[in-house]
Order: structure tokens, then C-alpha cells, then sequence
């Protein structure tokens, strides 16, 4: 059946397609900006290399600190997050509810009033406070929200306790139950959570601002650095390099996050 | 009893980092913001400082009407997404959502991109009225740039919500002669109301704790997050910059409490 489209569809359309323009013209303007020669003349003076070298030379410690903090604030969402997830899953109750609430707070408050916390609280004890460690706790507490969510919803739809039962009845003991039925069946969680924490913790700017040191520069809070002191060509060369990190992640996470979806209809 | 011993123990470590690492710091900032030159005053400050005051209005404000331009666009956009099926359109969707997880820096640059000295609207203004436009650096670049990472956001939910809609109802308004903006008004928006109350709330809370995106485009408008950062960094004064985030954690927390209340139990129940 092939309908005839209104005009309503057309303009629909059309605004549609403006605001896909507003969101991604300039992230094309910036990625063109960053290899031309002189943005200022246009792309007639030239394209080039020069300014995503100089990025590299000037900011690469901090593009590898960043990815030092996301592999490592991985690794402790996995850690914290999945059992927390499991816990959550299996205890449906006022308390629990409490605990998801308080666990979503790092998000609902502004990153910079958890940095001062933070930084009120332990800023003095010298050693933490000037290591890349400082910054990672920032970025756990604010991850760990979408990683419990994610494993959870997956956990939610799965019938938990009929797995449970069936490998019990078998023999197997917590730990094989929880390694060898309850992990693989929460894979998808598990990955499109994976994806969103190690996303946020590269992008991270609000808290690692305050929480940074000269000596624990990230990705972002060099990027600030460029947009502030530097020529826009520099700033569009970092900020490239940035995307040609972060734009796979965020399509890695569209699509983990259909397969979450899909399998949590079935 | 047994069980119930294994599930304290595999929720101890993520309750251990975040009492130590939130709830303790957090109380912290309280006491710290009770503390500086005016003692507890400086919680009352907050409110009977015009600078103050001025700049939790001015960010209310600008965050207000920044959701409620976010929301009317990502209205639009969103259920035309959900309603219609055409080629291109995984890819359109794709696109909408892909600045999603960008941070405010970035953001902020795509105004500079879009808005500032060398940007595209400058260029077009000057072919068409031999004038540069500029307006990156003010209320105008800000509402622009909150505006840009709030739609992402919401254009999600509104299409979940805009799929639940039963379009039968629409069929049988316009059996009865309604017309299109009848319909839009008297079926589809009351039907989408909540989603559109949750997901304002989450716009408005975002754009009221955003600071990467003024942090870049350096504007003389003092939202609340920039006052907090020059409080600390350039005035060292603690206390006050403690009392400011703490009133500003609450605003936002109670929006977001406020959008879950609304939303019920869908999020432990997203099945």
C-alpha cells in the first residue's frame, strides 16, 4: 500500500532534517576546520595534517590519561556495579528502592558540587589528590548509575530466579551460577553499559575541571585549553581527534543498545 | 538467611566507594558551607545577595526556556520519527542522538563553530546583509548551545512515549472532524504529557548544573555553575562556593525527583 504524502509529512520532514543540520553542521565544519590550513580563508588555502601533529605532540599525555581513567573506571563499574545490579534484581523492596535513588544522586547533582565535595573532603591529603585516582572516583560515582541501570533493566526481564533454580537443581554453586548463567544472559546490559560508562568517562568535563591537577590533564580539560589560548584550527584539530574516538563509542552505543532492546522484548 | 548474607556482601563494595566517596563529602560541603566568614549565613546569602539571586535567576531562567524550546522541537521531530518510516530514516535517528554523550567543552565550540568570529551564521548574515552576525558569546550562544545537547536527550524519550500513542484515537477525532491542530491539542499532547513533564524535568536539571559549555564560550552571563567556579578558583572562598553548589544540587535533585515521580516505577520495570 503506498500512501500519497501529505504536506504535512513534507514539512515535518523538512523541519526534521534543520535540526539534524543544527546538530551535526558543525561538527563537520569543526572536523574540516581542523585539517585545513587557514579556516579564516577557507579550504582554497589548503588542507594539512600539520595542526592534528601538532595536537599529538602538544596534548597526547592527556588523550592517554583519559583513556587510562575510562579503562580504569571500567573495570571498577564492573566490579561495583554488577553485583550491586544483581542485588537490586533480587530484592525488590523499599530499601532497595532507597539505595537505587541514593546511587542515581552523582548524576542529579552538578558535577562541579561534587568535585568541591570531593575536594573539601580529601584535598588535603597530598599524595591522592594530585594522582589520576582523584579524578577516577569522580568519574565512578558518576557512571556507576548507568551501568546499575542498564545490567538491571536486562536483569529485570529475564527470569532471574527460574536460571538460579535450574543450575542449582544441577549442583552449581553461587559462584558458578553467577559466572556461568547470570553474566552471560545479562551480556547485552552488560555491553551497552560498558559502552556508556567508558563514553561519559572520556567526555567527562564538569567534575574533572575542579578535580585536575597540571600534572593529571584529561582530554577534555585540554580541549578547553585550546578552545581558550590557541588558534581555531588547533582547537578543531583536538577536537577532531576527540571525535575520531568518541563518534564510534556512541554508534557502538546505538546499536548495543537495540540489541538490549530487542532482546528484552522477546 | 544465608542468602541474604551473600546479597549484603556483593552490595558492600559499591555501598562502601559511595558512602566514602559521595555521601561523606557531601555532608562535607554542607558543614564547609556553614563555615566560612558569615557561618551559616552563607546559606541565607545565596538568597538575599542580589549577585547571587541575580545569577540563580538568570540560569532558572535560561534553563526554563531552554526546555521549553527543547521540548517543542523535540516534539516535532520525534513523533514525526515514530509516525513515519521512510528511507534514511535509522540514519536521520542516528544522527539526532549522536551528540548525545558530548561534553559542554565541545558543545560549546560547536556555537563557536556555528556563531562565533569565524562561524558559518557570520558568514551568511555578511553575504546577505554585509553584516556579521556574532552572537556566540552571549544569552543567545548559550541558549543555542544548551538548546543543542538537551534535544538529543529528549527526542528519545518522546519517541518512546510517542510509540505507546494508539493512533486509533487520532483516527477517530478526525472521523469526527477535527482538525490536525485539534488533534495534536485535544489527543496526542495529553497523551504525551507526562513524558514531556519527565523529560523536561531532565532538560531543566542538565541545563541548570551545565558548565562546559559556558566554561568555553566565556560569557560575561554568570549562570550558577560559573559563580561556583570562580568563587573557588579565583575568590578562594570555600564557603560561599560549598553553600552555592549545595542549594544548586537541590534544585536539580528535586526536578529530577520530580520527573521520577512522574515516570513511577518504569525504570525499574523497563520490560
Amino acid at each position: 500500500m503506498r500512501m500519497r504524502r501529505s504536506i504535512w509529512f513534507w514539512l515535518q520532514l523538512a523541519f526534521t532534517l534543520c535540526v539534524c543540520a543544527f546538530l551535526i553542521v558543525p561538527v563537520v565544519l569543526s572536523m574540516l576546520a581542523g585539517v585545513t590550513q587557514n579556516y579564516f580563508i577557507g579550504l582554497s588555502s589548503g588542507l594539512t595534517t600539520q595542526w592534528v601533529v601538532k595536537v599529538w605532540n602538544d596534548y597526547r599525555a592527556p588523550v592517554l590519561l583519559s583513556m587510562q581513567i575510562a579503562a580504569a573506571c571500567l573495570a571498577c563499574n564492573l566490579v561495583l556495579g554488577i553485583p550491586a545490579a544483581y542485588v537490586l534484581a533480587k530484592r525488590q523492596n523499599a530499601f532497595t528502592r532507597a539505595i537505587e535513588e541514593l546511587l542515581v544522586m552523582p548524576v542529579a547533582v552538578p558535577g562541579i558540587a561534587t568535585a568541591l565535595a570531593l575536594i573539601v573532603t580529601y584535598g588535603s591529603a597530598g599524595g591522592f589528590r594530585t594522582h589520576w585516582t582523584f579524578i577516577l572516583v569522580g568519574h565512578v560515582l558518576f557512571t556507576l548509575p548507568f551501568m546499575v541501570r542498564s545490567v538491571l533493566a536486562v536483569m529485570m526481564s529475564i527470569d532471574l530466579t527460574t536460571l538460579e533454580e535450574g543450575a542449582r537443581s544441577l549442583g552449581a554453586n553461587f559462584v558458578q551460577r553467577f559466572f556461568g548463567v547470570i553474566l552471560p544472559n545479562c551480556r547485552a546490559g552488560i555491553v551497552a553499559g560498558a559502552l556508556m560508562v567508558v563514553t561519559l568517562s572520556l567526555g567527562e568535563f564538569n567534575m574533572t575541571l575542579l578535580l585536575h591537577t597540571p600534572l593529571t590533564q584529561t582530554l577534555p580539560v585540554g580541549l578547553a585549553d585550546t578552545y581558550a589560548s590557541l588558534r581555531l584550527e588547533v582547537g578543531s584539530a583536538y577536537t577532531l581527534v576527540f571525535f575520531v574516538i568518541i563518534i564510534p563509542l556512541l554508534i557502538a552505543m546505538q546499536w548495543a543498545s537495540n540489541v538490549a532492546s530487542r532482546a528484552r522484548s522477546v | 538467611m544465608r542468602e541474604r548474607t551473600l546479597l549484603i556482601a556483593l552490595m558492600l563494595p559499591a555501598g562502601i566507594v559511595f558512602a566514602a566517596f559521595f555521601l561523606l563529602p557531601l555532608a562535607q560541603l554542607v558543614v564547609i558551607g556553614g563555615s566560612g566568614k558569615l557561618g551559616w549565613a552563607a546559606y541565607a546569602e545565596v538568597f538575599s545577595g542580589t549577585h547571587y539571586l541575580m545569577s540563580f535567576a538568570q540560569t532558572i531562567a535560561l534553563s526554563a526556556a531552554v526546555t521549553l524550546f527543547t521540548l517543542a522541537v523535540s516534539g516535532i521531530a520525534g513523533v514525526f520519527l515514530e509516525r513515519n518510516r521512510f528511507p534514511g530514516h535509522s540514519v536521520l535517528t542516528a544522527m539526532l542522538t549522536l551528540p548525545l554523550a558530548f561534553p559542554g567543552v565541545v558543545i560549546g565550540f560547536m556555537v563557536i563553530m556555528l556563531a562565533g568570529r569565524q562561524g558559518l551564521i557570520p558568514d551568511i548574515t555578511d553575504k546577505l546583509f554585509g553584516e556579521r552576525l556574532v552572537f556566540a558569546y552571549s544569552m543567545a550562544g548559550l541558549f543555542m548551545g544548551y538548546v543543542y545537547f538537551s534535544i538529543p536527550r529528549t527526542i528519545l524519550t518522546v519517541m518512546a512515549a510517542a510509540e505507546k500513542l494508539d493512533p486509533r484515537l487520532e483516527e477517530a477525532a478526525r472521523s469526527l472532524g477535527a482538525g490536525p491542530l485539534r488533534v495534536v491539542r485535544d489527543v496526542m499532547l495529553p497523551a504525551l504529557k507526562p513524558a514531556f513533564l519527565a523529560a523536561g524535568a531532565i532538560c531543566f536539571a542538565t541545563a541548570m548544573g551545565a558548565f562546559g559549555t559556558a566554561f568555553t564560550l566565556a560569557t560575561r552571563i554568570n549562570v550558577v555553575p560559573m559563580v561556583i567556579y570562580t568563587e573557588f578558583t579565583l575568590q578562594a572562598n570555600v564557603a560561599m562556593a560549598a553553600a552555592l553548589s549545595f542549594v544548586l544540587g537541590a534544585i536539580t535533585w528535586a526536578a529530577l525527583a520530580f520527573a521520577r515521580s512522574l515516570t513511577g516505577s518504569s525504570v525499574a520495570a523497563a520490560g
